[in-house]
């Protein structure tokens, strides 16, 4: 069988016939791109999961659930149930185990932005993604109770710059009534972008945002209460609470340890999580809802692939002329059958070709929205060996379903006399 | 398929003796050939035929004679139920599926009545067929297989500006003359026509057979012809005409 013949028989053919083609190849393309897209969201969503957090051995805060401990300290989701005193926070700093401690102190926002309070530990032991450090794009680190850092995507959002000075607002939320208008920071520093919700978040000291809330204690600011910025740095702005802090423990093997003594402390109740565990705990819920996508998915293109094949028996009616030139010049019935099932593959590799420039068109359009919308980086990267394969699966899948009109035409061709064949 | 009703009774018209050929091989023998389509029908019993290499037959009979299962018997898409059907020496019926659809490709050219072209290939590509499909097809071809089919295509007054179009624009005598240079190009031993020049007007039937046998003779190809049309007998070397009995 002339393999090279049917190739180019098979492309002229599909050419021929591109107008009845082109719909069933768009919507296979389609689900195709759906596929891609899912599997390719998956990996970098996932990816993204796993870089939030890297290098913190625990993580400390009031009693509560890992899962809403893990998705208020560092994805910014959700609010604290309670706070740490202080005190506890101090005690924790004299255990000779822990090597180091950064305090987080959430609750305000800055144009529904978080607003992360938090001490020079910050940029010192916070790591993401491989160990990496969050690191400055301009400025430095705040140094005087009303300096802010911003994330990269807040500063790029709102246009910042190292000097502007900036507003908090009380609470969360992305418009808020209540704003610590008299007490202004200033942006001392931008950071790099590092695809977590670190770029989300705004940094500023603790003493600051103790120094913001002086005279807010009730929640709202007490008018005659509120003080200056010149006023509060005369304060002592020593914290009373703090809303969890990050543990790094300098010998590994003792961080068990640490954890249950935690969990067990006669001070206040507090929870202490691996944030490796509570991270694959919460990949596991968000697992089984993508598992079940990427299924569905899968069943897409498979009807897609059935849709073609239906269409493809249809023409073979229109077809039965070729086939007795074809066979009345010497061609074998194995030659007629590849030639249904070489077409099946070919509008396959093109649904694939075309259903890549797709997702990848998608994904640049999307990306932006997503970062925006739900803090996840997805960036256009080269396909991995897994999304390789499940593009090879579809035109081997095409292969199989191909194999119905080309046994078809091979079981008609070899009955075939030689002859006219009155066309349909 | 014509459909076989009733019992076929055959008979050998004329044999005109063929002229001394140069190469004075058997092209075609035929020999107590018998073949039915199914067990509940009688079959066709064929006369006796023997063609010389070069030599030409034109077979007429009415409609359900056998003339396209005979041709269908040569093509090797059938195989006879009894009896011998020798192609340049080789019994097809000895042969597998795969050789015979090998040998109609090396060996055979076919026209059909219409329709005779690849839709989705332009008029070239038609005609360049038979060489990518059978490698001694190309071997006998001119230079190449394009040479050969350009050769063939001006001499049957397909004009150049054709060559490379979709064959759907072309007219029904056209088509008819690029099946005819499919059939001829790569020199096989035997043309099978079945009944190509019925769809045409009767200046274009006559142009076309003269093209046909002309280049056959060029070629040394047989032409083995079925029509209807008694008055083309004369331009054969045998006639074999077949008939139904009621």
């Amino acid at each position: 069988m002339n393999l090279r013949l049917a190739l180019s028989l098979a492309m002229a053919s599909l050419w021929y016939r591109r107008r009845v083609l082109a719909l069933v190849t768009l919507t296979l393309t389609l689900s195709i791109t759906l596929l891609l897209g899912v599997q390719y969201l998956r990996t970098e969503v996932k990816q993204s999961f796993t870089n939030t957090i890297s290098g913190t051995d625990l993580i400390v805060g009031a009693r509560s659930g890992q899962l809403n401990l893990l998705l208020y300290t560092v994805f910014h989701i959700g609010d604290a149930t309670n706070n740490i005193r202080w005190s506890t926070y101090e005690k924790l700093q004299e255990d000779e185990r822990i090597g180091w401690l950064v305090p987080i102190s959430l609750g305000d926002s800055y144009r529904g932005h978080r607003v992360v309070g938090t001490s020079e530990q910050f940029p010192e032991h916070f790591r993401y993604g491989r160990d990496q450090q969050p690191a400055l794009a301009e400025g430095e680190w705040f140094a005087d109770v009303f300096d802010v850092v911003l994330g990269a995507e807040v500063a790029r959002k709102h246009a910042h710059q190292t000097g502007d000075r900036v507003t908090l607002s009380h609470g969360g939320g992305k418009t808020s009534f209540s704003n610590h208008k008299d007490t202004p920071f200033k942006v001392t520093g931008i950071l790099a972008p590092t695809g977590t919700p670190v770029d989300q978040a705004v940094y500023v000291s603790l003493e600051g945002l103790e120094a913001i809330h002086i005279g807010w204690e009730s929640g709202v600011a007490i008018p005659g209460r509120t003080v200056t910025p010149e006023e509060a740095r005369q304060r002592d702005l020593t914290p009373d609470a703090i809303t969890a802090a990050f543990v790094g423990i300098d010998r590994k093997v003792l961080t068990f340890q640490v954890q249950r003594q935690i969990n067990e402390s006669q001070l206040e109740p507090l929870s202490a999580i691996l944030p490796g565990v509570a991270l694959s705990e919460l990949w596991r819920i968000m697992g089984q809802f993508e598992k079940a996508l990427l299924g569905i998915t899968g069943f897409v293109v498979v009807t897609s692939l059935v849709g073609l094949v239906a269409v493809l028996l249809t023409l073979q009616a229109q077809r039965r002329q070729e086939v007795a030139i074809l066979r009345a010049t010497g061609a074998s019935p194995a030659l007629i059958a590849a030639l249904h099932v070489i077409e099946c593959v070919l509008l396959a590799i093109a649904a694939c070709g075309l259903a890549i420039l797709a997702g990848a068109a998608g994904i640049a359009a999307l990306s932006p929205w997503l970062l925006d919308t739900w803090g996840v980086q997805v960036g256009l990267r080269p396909l991995n060996a897994t999304e390789w394969s499940i593009i090879a699966s579809v035109p081997l899948a095409a292969l199989l379903v191909g194999l119905i009109p080309a046994l078809q035409a091979w079981r008609g061709s070899r009955k075939q006399g030689l002859g006219h064949v009155a066309p349909e | 398929m014509p459909d076989m009703t009733g019992k076929t009774d055959l008979h050998k018209e004329t044999s005109v003796t063929p002229e001394s050929s140069v190469t004075p091989r058997q092209t075609l023998r035929i020999s107590e050939l018998t073949f039915r389509w199914d067990r509940a029908q009688p079959g066709i019993r064929y006369p006796d035929v023997t063609l010389n290499s070069g030599e030409h037959l034109f077979l007429r009979g009415p409609s359900g004679s056998g003339k396209s299962t005979l041709l269908s018997l040569m093509g090797g898409l059938i195989v006879p139920d009894s009896g011998r059907l020798e192609l340049l020496g080789t019994d097809l019926a000895g042969l597998t599926s795969g050789q015979r659809d090998r040998f109609r490709a090396d060996h055979m050219g076919v026209i059909f009545q219409q329709f005779n072209l690849v839709p989705y290939l332009s008029t070239l590509d038609n005609v360049t067929l038979p060489c990518r499909l059978s490698p001694k097809r190309r071997a006998r071809a001119l230079s190449s297989p394009e040479a050969e089919a350009k050769s063939l295509l001006t001499a049957l007054g397909i004009p150049q500006n054709h060559w490379h179009r979709r064959v759907t624009t072309l007219s029904v005598g056209q088509q008819q003359r690029v099946a005819a240079a499919r059939a001829l190009t790569g020199a096989p031993e035997l043309i099978l026509a079945d009944e190509p020049t019925s769809a045409l007007d009767s200046d274009n039937r006559d142009r076309f057979i003269e093209l046909l046998l002309g280049l056959a003779a060029e070629k040394h190809s047989s032409v083995v012809f079925v029509s209807h049309d008694k008055s083309l007998a004369q331009r054969f070397n045998h006639q074999l005409a077949l008939e139904v009995t009621p």
